[in-house]
């Protein structure tokens, strides 16, 4: 089972951008045409999952070497058994892997957004449309994480954006390392955005650094105004909190007001933006933030 | 896996944490018996210790930790008040001082991290 992100059958990792959605969907695994599919051994200490991709991409360099720790210091020794201080994050490893990512985003100039919530709020929706309306002022390109299927990847890419979907299997978060993959996939042009739809699940991906240089949580008012109360931790980290299906509050108990109130407490730093990704209702709102956020691309 | 009245979902959520502590410790010390894993769990840290605790078996079964006890420490968090200016230990997950703002800036209580390990 993979150490860092609990995936236990493997992330797998998908280009679909430019090319046909391949076979192996239903689960039967069928080299594509012209990109017969390569499993590469995962780097390092452990396997983790096997990529799906064209031969281009996996020659390049791995986004990142591993990290040197100092030596423990041994403390004491009680009876037999000696005490070590050791004093590490527990998740330093995908720590780091973010942060290369990080420096290769900036490297190149791309601004990765993570967007985190919960399942069914609308992500995908959102993305599609972003693609559509977007389409010759922004270059965007979308990394797809999801237990299971291919068919928001599909979504994106008809809606016209390059995309790679991460499947985690049984992994409810993307970690660093999957992110890192996807990048290289996408190889995103400079002065572009990469939005990365994260598993939907309000809980670990708050905890995983993905190397992105904004975090946006999606809630709608379908799913109940508790969720910063209940969620605080995922809540206090974003940047941009997008509230969707606004279209649906005339039939919906959601009360704004308190929602607001509930959200300044668990997130007093975060932008509230309120939107329909159906209807485009306070869409350009979202569409004026990511363009205040675009690096100029390098040449 | 599920015990009655532990909610396992929570703990699937903990399971990547516990195998990130495995990994950490089995990296850092290849080979060792580990016979305790100290770990500290800040306040703020999103993590649940109780969660924690019922992965660790689990996670540590054919591992260099197997039979490691875990000692899990919270530490409080400890904010400062931007509209008031003082520090204080939030009481629960949310950070709100006493004055009522919410305007604070987390000083600590965000980590999770292994302090220490006991082998053989
Ligand atoms: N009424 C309404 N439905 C929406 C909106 N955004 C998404 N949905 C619907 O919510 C469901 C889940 O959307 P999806 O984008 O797949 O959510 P994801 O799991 O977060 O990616 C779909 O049936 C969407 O059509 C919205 O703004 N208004
Ligand atoms: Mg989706
Ligand atoms: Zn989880
Ligand atoms: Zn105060």
């Amino acid at each position: 089972m993979c150490g860092s992100c609990g995936c236990g059958s493997g992330a797998v990792i998908t280009l679909l951008a430019d090319r046909p959605v391949p076979a192996w969907l239903g689960g039967h695994a069928q080299p594509m045409p012209d990109h017969p599919h390569r499993h590469v051994p995962g780097h390092g200490h452990h396997s983790h999952g096997t990529v799906r991709a064209p031969d281009e991409f996996l020659d390049q360099d791995e986004p990142h070497a591993h990290h040197d720790h100092d030596h423990p210091r041994v403390l004491q020794s009680a009876d037999s058994d000696r005490t070590i201080e050791i004093q590490q994050k527990v998740l330093a490893k995908n720590d780091d892997l973010a942060e290369q990512n990080r420096g290769w985003l900036r490297e190149r100039a791309i601004l990765a957004i993570n967007l985190m919530s919960s399942p069914g709020s609308g992500k995908t929706t959102l993305l599609e449309r972003t693609s559509r309306e977007l389409a010759g002022r922004m270059a965007i390109s979308v990394i797809e994480g999801d237990q299971e299927t291919a068919l928001d990847a599909r979504r994106i890419q008809a809606a016209g954006s390059r995309v790679v979907q991460i499947n985690t299997g049984v992994g409810c978060h993307l970690d660093a390392e999957m992110v890192a993959r996807g990048l290289r996939g996408l190889d995103p042009p400079s002065g572009s955005i990469v939005v990365i739809e994260n598993v939907g699940n309000l809980v670990c991906p708050a905890l995983f650094d993905l190397g992105e240089e904004a975090k946006v949580v999606l809630a709608s008012v379908t799913e109940g105004a508790d969720k910063p109360l209940k969620y605080p931790h995922m809540f206090r980290q974003a940047d941009l909190v997008l509230l969707n299906k606004t279209d649906l509050l005339p039939y919906v108990d959601f009360n704004i007001k308190q929602y607001m109130a509930d959200l300044r407490m668990a997130a007093p730093d975060a932008l509230l933006l309120q939107i329909s990704a159906t209807t485009g209702d306070g869409i350009e709102g979202w569409y004026d933030w990511l363009r205040r956020r675009v690096p100029a691309p390098h040449d | 896996m599920a015990e009655p009245g532990t909610k396992a979902s929570d703990a699937v959520h903990e399971l990547a944490i516990t195998e990130g502590l495995v990994d950490a410790v089995t990296q850092r010390l290849p080979g060792a018996r580990v016979t305790c894993v100290r770990l500290e769990i800040g306040a703020l840290s999103g993590v649940v210790a109780d969660s924690v605790r019922f992965c660790f078996d689990l996670v540590t079964e054919g591992t260099d930790l197997e039979g490691a006890a875990l000692e899990i420490t919270e530490p409080a968090a400890v904010c400062h008040c931007r509209v008031c200016g003082q520090e204080f230990e939030p009481d629960g997950p949310i950070a709100l001082c006493p004055c009522g703002s919410a305007e604070v800036t987390v000083l600590a209580g965000q980590d999770l991290k292994i302090t220490s390990v006991q082998v053989a």
